[in-house]
Formats: structure tokens, sequence, C-alpha cells
């Protein structure tokens, strides 16, 4: 019954559309054919507390892609977007609400791996998409087969970094440091460790830290007594600018390289001068001389006066990646619209060519990135 | 190392000593634990950091900034969210404590939308100036955060004990219709109290800024829990168990990390003031068991 009655009214809303296109169309014969895809999309981001900042540059990436792809017509996206603070049972809440009250037909989001860990196992039982766009821990699309990321892994970002470093400055002695209370972070650490080991790399001490820690210098000073080649650093940029300022300002002056997470432009604002000599590998590389990430930057840097972050430049093209999706399902159909995300492949985003793997994984070549003269350049 | 962490470890427990001693002054005169203290100093340090790098003002003048604002907190929130409270016939023991919880999240994300939440840079010449004893490099700061915590501990210490006013915090906090019965303008005090006490949160926040360069709107939440576990440890009320406190608390997170894994940086240290509750349960300088109090 509740079900005839919500067809009648889809039924009605095309309906109602089609007067007001034919319209459109009487005053401008040019218009674009057909109705639009119409769609709601949920968005679990962190608005408030600890990491509001990942957060904040994802919801930005994803409301400058739905402005520009509302105004082609194509699709015409309604977001819905829901604040998760960082926290798993947070991420949960908002997912129930959106699949169930929402009525979403997919989801952008979370944006920690711990928190996807939470939300993903809910939208697949549930059959909905869901789509990270900054969870690179390992084992997140594993999760089901209605969950999907965008974000390169560490698993394939620093290995690239790693052994290019060790090749150019012939890398012996390492030390490694963490934040071990984050799944992305400890995720990274896990990769570092396998690719020194696998590398022969002797490493002198393993340390580890807190996400929100002020203060590093006792790791710092115990890491630099023993004096390594490199550290090994698997932090997000917030924590990673500190520990770069503090380490430089008490004499470590080895070369880092860090993670995915330290790849931001961010890392340079809070280190300063601190930063030079930072490695990283990262899909996301703003300098690029492509006119469709140049175009990118300027508008974001137009609408939030700031530089797009790796964060901002991943939510934006999932959000491509989305509608797209639901261009080629042709209709705002959960299912429909999994298996036309899954048959993604050669998608030219900002971050580059972008496909899914057989296990809706991502398949990506990493650049390797230094800090330079206050900006990230190519590495080699 | 152990001459380079022992610094490291002073410095930082001499930061959780002024943080703690804020705590320390309010729960004596008003039994009260305010929850808002780590907030308040989180605001000073932004003050301090507003001043110095975007108007290029001295340090001096950074600290009395960050000290006039964090006072003119301390003496709203006393209006606004613990006099209303305080004396009303049926008000629980608890409810100045939820307000104060109440005025935390509202600081916190008042500073979330003022200043954004990354990390923000706290550069200052004076953060600079080092110098080289033996084979180690001391920074100046380092120096003057263990002198202030110092200075404040024995100042309030003997404000407490020797002035007039001290005398009549002292009887408001034993009694306060006594006090006010022999003319000691119980409001008054107690305002006084914690307007002062969130002028050394704003003087901590300065100090946190210059020691560690760098300041975020999280920082409150993570040194006001340190401060409220060392005045439990130190002692409910105690000044010189706050200064104690801190400086273990300090000391035994960093050594934790020189000598042994840094992942149980937090766990050691609270096991050890646990231990010492279990053995000394009205904390290091403790008067009275909690229940002769009052």
């Amino acid at each position: 019954m509740r079900r005839t009655v919500r067809l009648l009214a889809v039924v009605a809303c095309a309906l109602f559309a089609f007067v007001f296109l034919g319209a459109e169309k009487a005053k401008k014969p040019a218009a674009p054919k057909g109705e639009p895809i119409k769609a709601k999309i949920g968005v679990i981001s962190i608005l408030t507390g600890q990491g509001a900042a990942y957060g904040e540059a994802i919801t930005n990436g994803i409301k400058l892609a739905r402005d520009e792809v509302n105004a082609k017509g194509e699709v015409l996206i309604d977001l819905s977007v829901e604040d998760s603070s960082g926290k798993q049972e947070q991420a949960l809440a908002a997912a129930q609400k959106l699949i169930n009250s929402e009525k979403v037909v997919a989801i952008i989001g979370p944006t920690l791996s711990n928190e996807m860990f939470a939300a993903g196992p809910e939208a697949d039982a549930s059959g909905v998409p869901i789509m990270g766009t900054s969870t690179t821990a390992k084992g997140i699309p594993q999760i089901g087969k209605f969950v999907f990321r965008n974000s390169m892994p560490e698993s394939q970002a620093i290995p690239a970094s790693v052994g290019q470093a060790v090749k150019k400055y012939n890398i012996r002695k390492v030390a490694l440091l963490y934040g071990n209370d984050d799944a992305f972070t400890k995720s990274g650490f896990d990769t570092m460790k396998e690719v020194a080991e696998k590398l022969k790399l002797t490493i002198v001490t393993i340390q580890e830290f807190q996400k929100g820690q002020a203060d590093y210098k006792a790791q710092l000073t115990k890491i630099a007594s023993l004096a390594p080649d490199a550290v090994l650093c698997s932090a997000l940029y917030n924590e990673g600018g500190v520990i770069l300022a503090q380490a430089r300002k008490m004499g470590l002056k080895v070369p880092f390289v860090g993670g995915n997470g330290f790849n931001s432009p961010k890392v340079i604002e809070i280190a300063k001068e601190a930063a030079e000599g930072l490695i990283v590998a990262t899909p996301w590389f703003g300098e690029k001389n492509d006119p469709k990430v140049k175009a990118f930057s300027a508008k974001y840097e137009k609408a939030y006066g700031k530089k797009p972050d790796q964060f901002a430049a991943q939510a934006y093209d999932a959000f491509y990646i989305m509608t797209n999706a639901l261009k080629a399902a042709g209709t705002a159909d959960r299912t429909k619209l999994r298996d036309a995300l899954a048959a993604t492949k050669n998608f030219q985003g900002v971050v580059g060519n972008f496909s899914f793997d057989a296990e809706r994984d991502v398949v990506m070549t990493p650049s390797v990135l230094i800090v330079k003269g206050g900006k990230f350049a190519i590495f080699n | 190392m152990f001459l380079e962490q022992l610094i490291n470890g002073v410095t930082l427990g001499s930061i959780y000593a002024i943080v703690a001693l804020g705590y320390t002054l309010v729960f004596g005169v008003l039994d009260i634990i305010n929850m808002a203290h780590g907030e308040i100093f989180m605001f000073g340090a932004f003050a301090g950091m507003i001043l110095m790098s975007k108007t290029g003002v001295p340090l001096p003048v950074a600290f009395l900034g960050a000290i006039v604002l964090t006072a003119a907190m301390g003496l709203l929130m006393e209006r606004l969210a613990l006099r209303p409270l305080r004396g009303r016939p049926g008000a629980s023991h608890l409810a100045s404590l939820i307000s104060t919880i109440g005025v935390s999240i509202l600081l916190e994300n008042v500073a979330h939308k003022l200043f954004g939440a990354g990390n923000h840079l706290f550069e200052t010449p004076f953060a600079e100036i080092r110098f080289t004893v033996g084979p180690v490099t001391v920074y100046l700061v380092q120096v003057v955060i263990l002198v202030i915590s110092l200075l404040l501990m024995a100042g309030l210490a003997l404000w407490l004990s020797r002035t007039r006013a001290g005398k009549a915090l002292r009887a408001a906090a034993e009694n306060p219709e006594t006090a006010g019965l022999l003319g000691v303008d119980t409001n008054r005090m107690i305002t006084a109290t914690v307007v002062i006490a969130s002028a050394m949160g704003g003087v901590a926040g300065v100090l946190v800024g210059m020691a560690f360069n760098y300041i975020n709107n999280q920082i409150g939440l993570s040194m006001g829990l340190k401060g409220l576990a060392i005045i439990i440890f130190g002692g409910m009320g105690s000044i010189y168990g706050a200064m104690a406190g801190g400086l273990i608390l300090g000391l035994s997170e960093t050594f934790v990390v020189a000598y042994g894994s840094s992942g149980y940086r937090d766990a050691i240290a609270f096991v050890a003031i646990i231990v010492i509750l279990l053995i000394r349960p009205q904390g290091l300088f403790g008067q009275a068991p909690a229940e002769a109090r009052r």
C-alpha cells in the first residue's frame, strides 16, 4: 500500500517536473534534454571536535562538486550532511539516520577508517553504497560489496616514498614514529614497518604518540639520541606539522618520510621552514600541470579562501565518481548505483586517473613529493 | 639524553602545575571543579598568539592581554554560570559542575568558529632564545616556565596565608555563612577567586604556546583533564600538592617515553597516580579525609 502511494508520488513529481521542464523548453529551445535524475546523497564527516579540520576540507570539496554538478542539470543532488565528531558510535548513528530516515541513495564518508569500520557494515547490510574519501586503512572495501573508497591506501603510497628516499639518501637506520590511537596512522605504520623490513633497514626505535598531543619532545629526544638516517613518520598533518617543527627545533635534521596524511599544504603552513625535506607519496599534487587540477584549485581557493588539500580533492572526486555512476545507472536506485560504481574505470579526476579494482579498492599511481622552497615538488 | 629528558619533563610538569593551580584555587574555595578552566586557558593561549603574531606587540603586553581576557571570562562565567546556582535551595552540589561543563563545551566550539580546527603556529622571537650548558641546549622559555610556576605557587601560598584578602578567602572557604556574618563579602571573594584562577589559566596558555610552538582549540581539553588528575593526586585544594603533582606527572610521562614505551605514556602516568591514591587517598598533600571537609 505504502509502496503504491510512494510510486504515485514519484509519478506525480515526474509529471510535475515535465510540466516545468516544458515551460523551460518553451522559453529556451536549447535546454538540456530529458529530466534530471534527482537523488539525495548523505555525507558523514567530522564537523566538530578533534579532526574537524579534515571534515571541513572534505565537506568543502563535496559542496564545490555538488554546485558544479547541479549547475549542469543532468543530475540534481540534495546533500544531507551529518556530523560524526570523529567517533565510531556517532558515525554509526549518522549512517542509520541517513539510511532509514533520510532515505539517501548513497553515502559519502565517514572521515576516519575507524568510523568506516562502524558505519560500513551497517550501510552494507542495508544495501546502501558507501564510499570513504579519506579512509586508507587496510580492509575497508573488504567490509562488504557496498563499501567503496577512492582514497589511495597507505599500502600503495608508502612503499613508493620510502623506496625512493632510501635509494636517494642511502638510508640504513630508521626510527619509526606514529599515532597509535587511530586506524589510519596505525595502518600506515604497519606498512612502513613492513617496507623497512623488506628493504633490510635497521629499525632503531619505534615511538608512539596520541592524537592532539602538544608535546613530542620526549619521543623526539629519544629518537635524536639514537641517530637514525631517517624518520618514518605516520601522522596526520595536524600532528605531523608540529612534530616536524619540534624535531627541527631540537636539532633532529634527518629526512622525514611521511604517509598520506602528511600530504597537505597545511603541513608547510604549520611547520614553515621546518617542513623542508619532508617526503611523501600521494595521489594528489596541487601544483600538477593539469588544467583540471588548476581549475579545481582556483575555484576552491576562491570559494573557501585556502588551497585545497588531498582531503578536499579526494572528496571532490568522490562526488563526481558517485554522480557519474548515478548517470550510468540512470535512476536513483541503491543497487543499480552500486553496480555502476563498481564498474567505474579510468575516471579522470583531479587526483588523477582512477579505477576500482575487483575488490572496490583503488587503482592509481602515486607521485612522490618533497617539500622544497616552501612547497611540494616532484622528488627525484 | 637524561638531562634533556629531565628538562623536557620539568617544563611539561611546570605547565601542568600552573593549570592545576587554577583548578585547586577554585576547588579550595568554592568546592567546585571548574571544568571550563582548560578552555579559558586555551583562550588565553589564543589571545597571546593573536596579539603577538598579528599585532606584533612585545611579550609582556601579550601576557597582559591574555590575563585581561581570561580574567574577564572568569568574571562572566562566575556571574552567569556559577552565581545563579549558588545557595539556591534544592540546587544539587553537582549543578555547578554541570554548568561549568556546559561553559567548556560552549567555549571550545566558539574557539572552533573563531580560529578554525587546525594547529596555529605560536611564533615569538623570545621562544628562540637558547643557551648551551655542557652538552644540553636549554631554551630560555623552559627556564621562564619553571620560574613562573614557582612564583605563582609561592605567591598564592603567601597571599592565602599572610594577607587579609587571603584570610577572608579562607574564611569564606571554611564557612561562607559565618564569614558573611563576620563582615566578609563572600560573593566578592568568590568572584575574585574565579577571576584570579582564570587569569592564571591565561598565563599558562601563553606559556604553553611558547613551549610547544603550537596551539589549537583542543588543548584545553587535554590539559584540563591532566590538571584535574593532578589536583586529585596532589590533594584537593592544596597549592603545594598541585605543584608537586604537576611535576611528578610531567616527569613520569617524559621518562616513560624515554626509558619505557611511548604508547603507555598516559597509562603508566595514571597508574602511578592510582597507586599513590590507594596508599594516600587524600592525595599527596591532602589535609583531611574527604568526609571531614565540611
